[in-house]
């Protein structure tokens, strides 16, 4: 037998542990990161890797959505041409609030070693970035560890997104 | 353009230009199943292609420019990133067209070695090919065994160079390492359980309906067109055509293994996949070989050329020769002779060569990239023609194309 330290009658009936609603909100979005299909280089094929039998994203509640709308993450995995750059912006802008980027490998922080006239000298320039991932490219566990650490930041954040100082281009 | 206003509401004065069913849409180039940044225009009839141009450019990153302001040991770890899925062999098609370039003559450890890294990268390759294409139809766990599988590859490459993907294993004159101990063992134990898990991949795959229904003649390439289009690899034999450079123009140690060739003659997808699989079998058929051969060779692993290699890192330690000439190669870099050269060689995808012009200075003159999936991507304009919008994705899956090699 069950033995209920919660007398139902004197509480009022509500057994139920209360909450904020920043925390809760913090809780649902930090635990169901859905990041967009998005490979721009080599890190892609990690980023599939982590996806994979070994490293199985699903754990963290990543799931690959191949829409823009329907996903919150941006993993901008590889090198990002001048070329490529407007899609980029383009479909960061199609992504609905409240989202975040990762820019994952040498190439998508500050161009890498591809230091020539058709490379975008680091993703920051195009679109704002939450968590940098260094490597090249960076193994499935730092991908991992990248977006622990994403989920750690949502927690900390306001889930009213305006409250969040978050750096946007377009005030720049 | 038409001006809507509130007395003329947008849908009382369309016009439409053509009264058919032709439409052009755009494929990529972030399309989830482009194999990287292509970008498709199709113009449609309905649901037929009439037309497909690809355009390329969105990964070109300028590594042929990048070449000729590195010396040549620098821009080894640059071929990696051409064709990521099997890096090794980029690097080693860079590597022996510099080594004949120079005339260096490789010892022959480093040539095992070599050979094996360059067949389990074919395997790893062929193993991502499977995932994607699978993924790309709809089976969703055939990704999920293939990529299980690969790992246990990338293991092995992990243990010999210490990078998952970008490998830079292969350097000019030979390798840098010796194989650590108990890889051979492990490689052996994996190479036991490869054609169980290709048996597995293909009982679902082979006979299933659907994979048939979606892969048979679909994308046919007949045998003119892929001669004509300068097709390579699976995509040429795949039309019947017995052609591998390992067989034409032998290189490395593959004039002394024995293995076969695989052809199809169905010309279209499934033939395709058919060849892959049976190709994973031949590598390891040769590896197991190569495993026979690795005890019987000498322990050197540097070709003995002091203007241009760098000795080991035991002379360099204790003679003051070595040292200067090691210091002169770091510095200035290797000076190799007036000329030029083009090497063809086999790499998963196909015929994967460079150009080299070289003026006698530390850097090359001109560097030229040959690789395979170019002409594939190129190709696309012909046999995209007649397929249904359906159909496209298979196609793309099916001629294994990377986009790091395509726009360098």
């Amino acid at each position: 037998m069950a033995q209920h330290k919660v007398n139902y009658a004197s509480n009022g009936g509500l057994p139920v542990a209360l909450t904020s609603v920043d925390k809760l909100l913090n809780w649902g979005r930090s635990n169901s990161l859905w990041p967009l299909t998005y490979g721009l280089a080599c890190c892609a094929i990690e980023m599939m890797a982590s996806g994979g039998s070994r490293f199985d994203f699903d754990r963290l509640g990543t799931i690959f959505r191949a829409s823009p709308r329907q996903s919150d993450l941006m993993i901008l995995a590889g090198t990002l041409s001048k070329k490529h750059a407007e899609f980029a912006r383009r479909l960061y802008d199609q992504m609905p609030e409240p989202k975040w980027v990762i820019s994952m490998g040498s190439c998508a922080n500050t161009g890498g070693m591809f230091n020539t006239y058709a490379t975008v000298q680091g993703v920051d320039r195009i679109v704002p970035v939450d968590i940098y991932l260094p490597g090249c490219a960076p193994r499935p566990e730092t991908l991992q560890y990248a977006v622990m650490m994403l989920q750690k930041k949502i927690r900390k954040e306001s889930a009213n997104m305006k409250k969040n100082k978050k750096q946007d281009l377009r005030l720049v | 353009m038409q001006v809507t206003n509130k007395l003329t509401p947008f849908f009382e004065n369309l016009n439409f230009e053509r009264d058919d069913n032709t439409m052009v849409i755009n494929f990529g180039p972030q399309h989830p199943s482009a194999h990287g940044q292509l970008r498709l225009v199709l113009e449609l009839d309905g649901e037929l292609v009439t037309k497909a141009y690809p355009d390329i450019g969105y990964l070109h990153r300028g590594i042929e420019k990048m070449a000729e302001n590195m010396t040549y040991n620098e821009f080894l770890p640059t071929t990696d990133r051409l064709d990521y899925i099997a890096s090794t062999s980029n690097n080693y098609a860079y590597a022996l067209a510099v080594e004949k370039l120079i005339g260096l003559e490789v010892p022959r450890r480093a040539q095992v070695i070599r050979t094996m890294l360059l067949e389990l990268n074919r395997i790893i390759s062929h193993l991502f090919f499977l995932a994607t294409h699978a993924l790309d139809v709809g089976a969703m766990s055939v990704f999920l065994y293939a990529f299980r599988e690969r790992e246990f590859a990338m293991d092995l490459m992990e243990d010999y160079c210490g990078a998952r993907l970008t490998h830079s294993a292969v350097r000019i004159g030979g390798v840098p390492l010796d194989l650590p101990k108990g890889w051979l063992e492990n490689l052996t134990i994996y190479l036991d359980k490869l054609p169980q898990n290709i048996k597995m991949y293909e009982d679902l795959l082979t006979e299933n309906r659907i994979w048939k229904m979606r892969l048979e003649d679909v994308g046919t390439l007949s045998p003119e067109d892929a001669m004509s289009w300068g097709c390579s690899g699976v995509m040429l034999r795949g039309s019947g055509i017995p052609y591998d450079i390992r067989k034409e123009e032998p290189y490395e140690l593959y004039g002394e293994l024995d293995f076969d060739i695989p052809i199809s003659q169905s010309c279209d997808s499934l033939g395709r996949y058919k060849l892959y699989m049976e190709e994973m079998r031949q590598s390891k058929r040769i590896l197991e070989q190569l495993i026979e051969m690795y005890p019987q060779t000498e322990q050197k692993l540097m070709a003995h050329a002091p203007q241009y290699i760098s000795a080991p890192k035991e002379e360099i330690m204790t003679q003051n020769y070595a040292l200067m000439q090691h210091f002169v190669l770091v510095t200035q870099g290797m000076r190799p002779p007036k000329g030029e050269v083009y090497v063809p060689t086999e790499s998963p995808k196909g015929e994967l060569g460079f150009y080299i012009k070289s003026e006698g200075e530390p850097y090359a003159y001109r560097l030229k990239c040959r690789a395979p999936s170019f002409y594939h991507t190129g190709l696309l304009q012909e046999i995209l023609v007649g397929t249904y919008i359906a159909d496209v994705v298979t196609i793309i899956g099916s001629t294994n194309i990377v986009f790091g090699e395509v726009d360098r």
